[in-house]
């Protein structure tokens, strides 16, 4: 065998080897918790950058996505769902509980009642997508202060209606952030969007904005809050229904 | 009268310097790991929405480019790559491709060129990520070793000389002269300049770009986007200097093996390389 051919069969071997490889590596669970700990890094590192308060870029009406892609449920396949959206959701209440002092039961008109907060904000989707569109809602950290949170609690709980399996109800959509971005001015549970009632397809009547993260943090079809001090005995313990199938808690890259 | 000869004969056998510091080397490779984990859990990434916008937000109906499978009347789904609004059949390669089980399956890379190789957009952001961070700090012992060290002044920054006898020096390469003795103790001016624009240009702003899409960073550092002219500007140049690495690295690697694979690989790894003395240097 000449040497460069020689060379080639073995370059072809190794990389052969190597990508393999790298997939039986990927799905090690001791590998992915190697390469899960980035996580953290970037958590913290962007945490430093401009400080825990540093506000999301703000867009003007002319920069509004003429169509704003709808993602995940579309329409819950839920029978009371679909019994409160026939009725324009004037039955529905967003309860707040947990570890808080006053648990709250707020309608509808008890969260428009609240002084708003409109922001014109860019929708980034971990595929990769980005649309702009204008929310007006209550403050969540507004919210959180009528219910007075208990010294213990770490994490805002956000429990939707939309069941992720089939219409198995114990698959529901859920999500969680920490108290600093729950108490960030741009953090707003948003009942209009782009001048209009929020529609069924953007998670009516209730959807959280979280503008320094990606739009899976920002729950559709919001039904409770709740305050706690761990996500692990939530859904897989990941904190929230896409990080129970592999996605970063932290989704400010 | 033999005594007033010259002692020294002629000699050609090659002479061992030292090219390459143990910082270099090792930043090297490391580097070649994270380049090569980063471009495969890129296209991974990639894959979640093959599709690639100019400004701030995506444009669905008119991408500048998307990989796609498209079902015609009759026959089997293609793969079809858009450009511009130009259209190229690519099955079997871009947005149609078997998967591991031998199954056509809708993608915008093949599983041959993503990691992990099925469709895992969780999975590819776990790599990519890591190995992100890998890729900067080596990079940034990297840049420090070498702005300190002078490796960057010294064996970097072409001499007005070089730069005087550039057009030389292409026509040397075209016609696959390489330097040899004195002339090839240091790097050329061509392969000076190519290592300044990818370690002072290409990588610098693969990391920029990266960290544009992150809507964090872009709090943060809003001067980000309207370096990149927006969020998905940002993507689509994230992805051009991806590939435009992929042809550094194509021809890195083609200079490497035409001009003495065995001296430059020795090179990388224990730091010597062999320069053929000259006539002129020995007499």
């Amino acid at each position: 065998m000449p040497p460069n051919d020689l060379h080639r069969r073995t370059l072809l071997g190794i990389g052969t080897l190597l990508l393999g490889g790298c997939d039986r590596l990927a799905e090690d669970p001791a590998v992915q918790r190697v390469l899960a700990s980035a996580e953290g890094l970037t958590r913290r590192v962007q945490r430093l950058l401009g400080g825990a308060s540093v506000l999301a870029p703000e867009y003007t009406e002319a920069d509004v996505s003429p169509v704003f892609k709808a993602n995940g449920t579309l329409d819950p396949d839920d029978d009371d769902y679909q019994d409160m959206a026939a009725k324009h959701f004037t039955d529905w209440r967003l309860e707040v509980v947990g570890l808080v002092e006053r648990p709250l039961r707020l309608s509808l008109d008890d969260l428009r009642a609240m002084p708003p907060r409109t922001q014109i904000t860019r929708h980034d989707c971990v595929e990769g997508w980005s649309c702009i569109g204008k929310w007006k809602g209550a403050v969540l950290g507004d919210v959180l202060r009528q219910a007075e949170p208990r010294a213990g609690a770490r994490y805002v709980v956000f429990r939707c209606a939309d069941p992720m399996d089939n219409g198995n109800p114990d698959s529901r959509y859920y999500e969680s952030i920490g108290m600093d971005e729950a108490f960030h001015p741009q953090t707003i549970l948003a009942y209009d969007m782009n001048d209009g009632p929020l529609p069924v397809a953007h998670g009516a009547p209730l959807r959280v904005r979280v503008e320094r993260q990606l739009g899976y943090k920002m729950a559709k079809y919001l039904m409770r809050i709740e305050l706690v001090d761990s996500f692990a005995d939530i859904g897989s313990g990941n904190g929230g229904y896409w990080e129970d199938q592999g996605y970063a808690w932290y989704a400010g890259i | 009268m033999s005594q007033t000869r010259p002692l020294v004969q002629t000699r050609t056998a090659p002479v061992l310097i030292y090219r390459h510091s143990v910082i270099v080397r090792i930043t090297h490779w490391i580097n070649v790991l994270c380049l090569a984990i980063l471009l495969m859990s890129g296209l991974q990434i990639f894959n979640a929405h093959p599709a690639l916008y100019w400004g701030n937000i995506s444009d669905f109906d008119h991408p500048a480019v998307s990989l796609a499978a498209v079902q015609p009347q009759n026959g089997p789904p293609r793969g079809i790559t858009t450009v511009f609004g130009h259209r190229f059949d690519t099955t079997g390669v871009l947005g149609l491709s078997r998967d591991a089980a031998g199954q056509p399956r809708e993608r915008g890379f093949p599983a041959w060129a993503t990691l992990p190789g099925e469709q895992s957009l969780a999975g590819g952001r776990l790599w990519h990520f890591f190995f992100a961070w890998l890729f900067v700090i080596n990079g940034s012992i990297y840049l420090l070793a070498g702005i300190l060290r002078g490796h960057v002044r010294r064996d970097l920054l072409p001499g007005r000389d070089q730069l005087r006898h550039i057009g030389q020096t292409a026509w040397d390469h075209l016609l696959f002269r390489f330097p040899k003795g004195e002339a090839a103790r240091r790097y050329n001016v061509l392969q000076k300049l190519a290592y300044l624009s990818v370690i002072f240009g290409f990588l610098p702003f693969m990391l920029l770009t990266g960290l544009t899409m992150s809507p964090r960073m872009d709090a943060a550092w809003p001067q980000l986007l309207l370096l990149f002219g927006g969020r998905q500007s940002a993507r689509t140049i994230h992805f051009i200097l991806a590939w435009s690495l992929v042809a550094f690295v194509l021809v890195h690697v083609f200079m490497v093996l035409v001009s003495g694979v065995r001296n430059n690989l020795r090179s990388m790894v224990t730091g010597r390389y062999a320069i053929e003395e000259s006539r002129d240097a020995a007499e």
